[in-house]
């Protein structure tokens, strides 16, 4: 192999900067004037732009409200407990890039990119205690990395568990279980609010809409007639409307349906929502993968012996959902951004804090700072879930047979 | 291994439409233990119907169907012993590609037949050294020859145990230089004493193997008789017109 890839391409074929151009740029008369017309567009805006970001905007808005975006009203004394939630993921997620990475090559550039991320952060302005906990946040990566490293059974075992009893911890940490006094005193969920609620809301989202969605796109094909018609009428009556009226439902019907005395909270209310609104999406793209599937496959199944539900949960779903990974991937991170919504239901979410910061007289003007930045947000955390999905899906060998 | 007294398949007049369609038009038919039957017939014959009327992969609307004592009726239990009873072997061998192979093998016995992975295993490893490709376990349906594929097919259809085989036109959809091998496993399993069932035209296997032979056309049976009888002296003239298509082209 090496004395082919040895031999260069011919002299005519080698780029040069001119060359390249002339090929790639201004290869005819029309194209020229396209590029021509794109530069001048990059440029203007991009001047502005930067004008803006450098010379005109108060980013000062941004450096004062930041712990209210990032965690609402949360209350500066009990901030250590997220810190310590976050402190155990990363703990777990290095342990699972050692393990299920293989310590390969890209387990280890985007362990190392994770590990980065954290120190970055703690260069910019920010509290000194903050930037203690963000190298924690790093330092328990690595320990995780070289604790998971020998990747035995047995801490694949406890990993996995860990992954399922970390929500709960989170949870329960979050909110806390004593009075006032007490070493976990509870903070309710109106004080939960920015990137934080905007979290709670899209990961009880996913995880909730998930397994119903299933359901439903099983019904939807069930011989049970009541189950099918169940399934489609819920579907489609959820898929007819947008989420801002489900959202505003939840808040005012779900109490009719409980008994009197009971009531839910409003951040509930909006989870209950946003699942019941996703659920119904995933089911039709959850009905996509299980229509890919041939018939000889459950003819298979079924000539062995196995019953329907094994046939399904065995050899249907699994080939099925593979399929559409890359789908509910695009659809939880359109629900990521969908969560803005609670916004005009009064929840604090990012978007709703933006709102209250921008209501203060001391910041009256300033949306596009305000705007600007949680948009910003908003990028940062949906190119990450598709780029860790895109390494996902290559990895699992997505789209192969 | 022939016992004449006990029939372990009996179809009584089966009959089956599709919509509005006669697909099978009165089927009768006992197999004995340890025989291998033959069917074959023009495209559209009801043929693979016929074999899969005995799974119930397809629904019979009348007559009956009796597989190895047990009536084949609307009891999901029954359906579902049968099915344990009776490995299937496709076409398009319809693996599960998202398994291994090994893994094709021994997911039957494990949820249907609860064995522990350990006893599955090797039973699957047993199969595949009896198939000739045991070297390929760890490989997935995706990497390997139709012919291979085919033969692991074969191999997860016995790890069942099952008294009974059904073939569907096994080596139709392969290369020709691998029908050979398929039809090798099959002659071999033939002359275990397994009893089968086989939908093809690979007429060489017939002669090899066959007790007996069914001709199907249009949803009957026009003609049976052992492979002699056929080849040397067809009774009907459908018969002969087709046996004289299939073995001079
Ligand atoms: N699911 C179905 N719905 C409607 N008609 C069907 C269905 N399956 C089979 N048929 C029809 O029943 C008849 C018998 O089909 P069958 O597949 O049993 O034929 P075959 O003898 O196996 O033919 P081939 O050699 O092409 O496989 C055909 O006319 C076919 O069109
Ligand atoms: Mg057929």
């Amino acid at each position: 192999m090496a004395a082919v890839t040895d031999i260069k391409p011919p002299l005519s074929e080698r780029p040069s900067p001119l060359g390249w151009a002339r090929k790639y740029l201004f290869n005819s008369l029309g194209n020229s004037l396209l590029t021509i017309f794109s530069i001048w567009l990059i440029y203007t805006v991009g001047i502005g732009l930067l004008r803006w970001v450098f010379t005109q905007a108060e980013w000062q808005v941004i450096a004062t409200n930041l712990r209210l975006i990032l965690l609402g009203q949360y209350p500066i004394a009990q901030v250590w407990r997220i810190w310590l939630s976050l402190l155990l993921l990363a703990f777990l997620i290095g342990n699972s890039l050692a393990i299920w990475g293989k310590a390969g090559k890209t387990a280890k550039r985007f362990g190392a990119g994770l590990v980065a991320f954290p120190l970055l952060l703690a260069l910019t302005a920010i509290g000194a205690e903050s930037r203690g906990w963000l190298v924690g946040l790093s330092a328990m990566l690595i320990l995780g990395w070289y604790l998971g490293r020998p990747a035995t059974r047995t801490l694949r075992r406890v990993v996995a568990v860990g992954w399922f009893i970390w929500p709960p911890i989170f949870l329960i940490l979050l909110r806390g279980t004593t009075p006032a006094e007490g070493v976990l005193p509870i903070v309710g969920t109106n004080l939960w609010g920015g990137l934080l609620l905007t979290f709670l809301l899209t990961v009880v989202g996913i995880v909730f809409s998930f397994p119903l969605g299933v359901f439903l796109a099983l019904g939807r094909r069930s011989e049970l007639r009541i189950v099918r018609w169940f399934s489609i009428g819920y579907i489609e009556l959820i898929r007819g409307v947008p989420l801002i009226s489900i959202l505003f439902m939840a808040q005012l019907m779900l109490p009719l349906f409980l008994p009197a005395g009971i009531t839910i909270d409003r951040v509930i209310r909006a989870m209950v929502g946003i699942t019941l609104f996703s659920a119904a999406y995933l089911a039709e793209n959850v009905r996509g993968g299980l229509q890919a599937i041939p018939k000889g496959q459950f003819e298979a199944a079924h000539a062995m012996g196995l019953n329907g539900l094994q046939t399904m949960s065995l050899i249907v779903l699994p080939q099925a959902l593979r399929l559409v990974i890359p789908i509910l991937v695009g659809q939880f991170i359109a629900l990521f951004k969908d969560t803005a919504l609670v916004a005009i239901v009064g929840l604090l979410d990012i978007v709703g804090i933006a709102k209250t910061v921008l209501a203060q007289p001391d910041f009256l003007g300033l949306q596009r700072e305000v705007y600007a930045f949680v948009s910003l947000l908003y990028w940062v955390f949906s190119y990450a879930m598709s780029y860790v999905a895109q390494r996902l899906e290559i990895s699992l060998g997505v789209g192969q047979r | 291994m022939k016992n004449s007294n006990k029939p372990i398949i009996v179809c009584r007049d089966v009959h089956k439409w599709f919509g509005d369609f006669h697909a099978l038009r009165g089927i009768d038919m006992e197999v004995q233990q340890g025989e291998v039957i033959v069917i074959f017939g023009p495209s559209g014959s009801g043929k693979s119907t016929f074999i899969r009327t005995i799974n119930r992969l397809e629904e019979h609307q009348r007559g009956d169907i009796i597989v190895d004592g047990i009536e084949l009726s609307h009891d999901v239990r029954n359906i579902e012993k049968i099915r344990e009873e009776t490995g299937m072997v496709f076409q398009q061998f319809n693996l599960f590609p998202h398994l291994t192979v090994l893994q094709n093998i021994t997911l039957a016995p494990m949820w249907v037949r609860k064995w522990d992975k350990a006893k599955a295993e090797e039973k699957a490893m047993e199969l595949l050294t009896r198939v000739g490709i045991p070297e390929q376990a760890a490989k997935y349906p995706g990497q390997l020859s139709g012919g291979q594929q085919q033969r692991v097919a074969i191999a997860r259809a016995l790890a069942m145990e099952p008294k009974i085989m059904l073939f569907d036109e096994p080596t139709s959809a392969l290369d020709p230089e691998m029908i050979k091998e398929v039809l090798d496993v099959m002659i071999e399993l033939a002359r275990s004493g397994m009893t089968m069932l086989v939908v093809t035209h690979e007429m060489g296997f017939a002669r090899a193997v066959a007790d007996r032979m069914f001709f199907f056309d249009k949803g009957e049976i026009v003609e049976s008789g052992t492979p002699k009888e056929l080849f040397a002296s067809p009774k009907e003239q459908r018969t002969k017109l087709f046996l004289s298509q299939i073995l001079h082209h």
